[in-house]
């Protein structure tokens, strides 16, 4: 793979509410995802993953830092032109696919409508012709398009999710959480559908979970989000194997193994945010090792060097 | 733990259950007979549709009002429940058999506080008013991990978190001392993290309260850390019952092969995950030969035309397949499964 960044976060803050009421809901999260893989976002519900997925995709707006997409900068004022291009190029598949479609719009309405916006004079035969298209390469039989949502089972539906993204060309997909909602035989067949489109298209995608069994699988990259602070990024593999920072190791525990001998005997690790001491040493956003990023403070990072340099030589 | 003789606390006989829809009838539970022992913890899995959660409304009377008990029936200390009218299950549902539901946020009432909610449970079962229900409410939630219970007795439900709300529908469903507890995917709508917290605190409720226990849930993981014995339904039949390490090391159904390896943590990295081709079937129309014999990659002829027996594997292990009968061809489960054993 090689590391050209196609997506480039800087130093990112998304603010809810003024004033008193203020909320920071992402503090200060940088990262770049390169061209071709899939990166990972892991964290609990409330720490903000969905929010950068929303503010990438300008839904919500940043109240500090820089995205830069394809070396644009992308967020705050941008020009109607760029917005345009955006709004083809980055597209976003929803966790749950029997909320996210319009109860009361044909398939071929609800894969089309972004076409309709983007491009306004499309005639409709060739729409047609290309919701068809799009309809075969998710799976899914051409004549579905003149069917309702409710007519689907919940895999079917989650690729008309899948296939209303993919219309727009995109190079770029923010998948939310997209199967969650689903059951183990179907989560199994969305992923396959994930990935063979990735390959086909040299698609990026950026995968946004609390599912770490399934993060492993599909990921090339993963980061993870506490409380709208990074605070640790690597390769899934060596995330895996050499979690440093306290938080990941507690997520790591509490993944569920298909395995109930092993599973019965599992030890829990609890994250205690409180084991931190941050009063005189501020943490920063350090890399460890070459890829392998950690948030924490100088004598946090001292130990974290100290206990990867004593797995590689293990 | 030996299951062969214990003593069983519900016992279903050759259960029916379809349901009325638009003059259409749909058979969703096809002669089930299932015993659930006295202590035990067991995990029902299987697809949405496949009618885990109907067969245990079954033990607590909230079948839907289109659905009816065609035949079969379903005994708990001598009664048959299948019997039950409106006016018997009110001294029976909370006191014997409770339920926690799936999402904690849909099943409390957000304009009562928390305290109220769990009184009322309390009033109607066992008639404790005022501050005697106070104090049992609030050791209620303490019993149940919730810090500060005074001060959370009178919240609101949007003023908890999910974990902290599903503790609270705990809480409620053991208000009246029941003996079984049947837990809808308690955890589905719940973080990692926070699911690892619940199952935890249902383990030690069962422990400590000598509960029998039934987890709905189609999450494999889930059902590895809590369950004695496993029931894999598909299409509204038992296809294969055991212990939790018969199924997980020796499954011998080829529907329960197939739900072991569409596991991610299975999956080879950049390579295509194992999964279930086509839908399970439609219940509305009868089921002819093996239910999951049209999305079996390796079907035997026989599998479209008879419905198989059950053919027993050992005293606790059994499983409704063609490939026991002798003269099946000796088929090997997928190669994956056997990489369970090295999660």
């Amino acid at each position: 793979m090689n590391n050209e960044a196609l997506l480039s976060v800087h130093d990112m803050e998304v603010t809810f509410g003024t004033g008193r009421k203020k909320f920071v809901a992402v503090k200060g999260v940088s990262f770049d995802i390169y061209k071709g893989e899939t990166f990972g976002l892991v964290g609990e519900s409330g720490s903000g993953k969905t929010t950068i997925g929303r503010a990438i995709i300008r839904v919500n707006p940043t109240s500090r830092g820089e995205v830069f997409f394809k070396g644009e900068k992308i967020n705050g004022k941008i020009t109607k032109e760029l917005d345009k291009r955006i709004i083809s190029e980055i597209q976003m598949v929803f966790q749950d696919p029997m909320a996210s479609l319009n109860e009361r719009a044909k398939v071929d309405y609800i894969v089309s409508e972004g076409l309709q916006n983007v491009e306004k004079k499309l005639p409709s035969r060739e729409r047609r012709e290309r919701v068809a298209k799009t309809l075969g390469d998710v799976g899914l039989l051409p004549e579905f398009a003149s069917r309702f949502p409710h007519e689907f089972s919940g895999g079917q539906r989650q690729r008309i999710g899948v296939a209303r993204a993919l219309i727009m060309q995109p190079s770029f997909i923010i998948a939310d959480e997209p199967i969650s909602a689903l059951d183990v035989s179907i989560r199994a067949q969305v992923l396959n559908l994930l990935s063979k489109l990735q390959k086909e298209r040299n698609l990026t995608i950026l995968f946004i979970s609390h599912d770490l069994s399934v993060m492993r699988f599909i990921t090339d990259r993963i980061a993870v989000l506490h409380k709208g602070v990074l605070v640790e990024l690597a390769d899934t593999e060596t995330l895996y194997t050499n979690p440093l920072h306290p938080y990941t190791k507690a997520l790591l525990s509490a993944v569920p193994l298909p395995n109930p001998i092993k599973e019965k005997q599992k030890q829990l690790t609890v994250y205690d945010p409180s084991c931190h001491d941050y009063s005189t040493d501020k943490p920063i956003w350090e890399e460890i090792e070459p890829g392998h990023f950690v948030h924490g403070n100088n004598k946090e990072l001292e130990e974290y060097r100290a206990a990867t340099s004593r797995i590689k030589n293990a | 733990m030996d299951h062969t003789n214990q003593e069983a606390l519900v016992s279903i006989k050759d259960l029916n259950v379809k349901f009325k829809l638009r003059g259409k009838r749909l058979h969703a539970i096809r002669n089930i007979s299932l015993d659930i022992l006295r202590g035990e913890s067991l995990a029902i899995v299987g697809e949405s549709g496949s009618g885990k959660s109907v067969l245990m409304k079954n033990l607590i009377g909230l079948l839907d009002k289109n659905g009816e008990i065609e035949s079969g029936a379903i005994y708990y200390g001598g009664k048959d429940l299948g019997q039950f009218k409106e006016k018997d299950w009110q001294g029976f549902r909370g006191r014997e058999v409770a339920m926690v539901m799936q999402d904690p946020m849909t099943s409390l009432n957000p304009l009562k506080r928390i305290g109220w909610q769990i009184c009322e449970a309390l009033r109607y079962n066992q008639d404790m008013r005022g501050e005697q229900a106070k104090r049992k409410a609030v050791e209620l939630l303490s019993d149940v991990g919730i810090q500060e219970p005074e001060r959370r007795y009178k919240q609101y439900p949007h003023e908890f978190s999910g974990g902290m709300r599903q503790r609270v529908v705990i809480a409620m469903a053991m208000a009246c001392n029941p003996r079984l507890l049947i837990c809808d995917e308690p955890t589905t709508a719940l973080d990692v993290t926070i699911q690892a917290q619940i199952l935890n605190l249902l383990r030690d409720l069962r422990n400590k309260y000598d509960l029998t226990m039934v987890y709905i849930t189609h999450d494999l993981g889930v059902v590895a850390n809590v369950a004695d014995r496993i029931a894999v339904m598909y299409a509204g039949d038992i296809v294969e019952i055991g212990t939790c390490n018969e199924v997980f090391f020796s499954p011998r159904h080829p529907y329960t092969w197939a739900l072991l390896s569409s596991l991610p943590q299975l999956g080879v990295k950049k390579e295509d995950l194992f999964s279930i081709k086509g839908t399970p079937p439609n219940l509305f129309q009868g089921i002819r030969g093996d239910g999951f014999a049209a999305r079996n990659p390796l079907p035997l002829a026989i599998d479209f035309l008879h419905r198989p027996p059950y053919f027993e594997i050992s005293p606790t292990h059994k499983a409704r397949t063609w490939l026991l009968d002798q003269r099946a061809p000796k088929l090997e489960p997928p190669e994956q499964i056997e990489s369970i054993k090295e999660i």
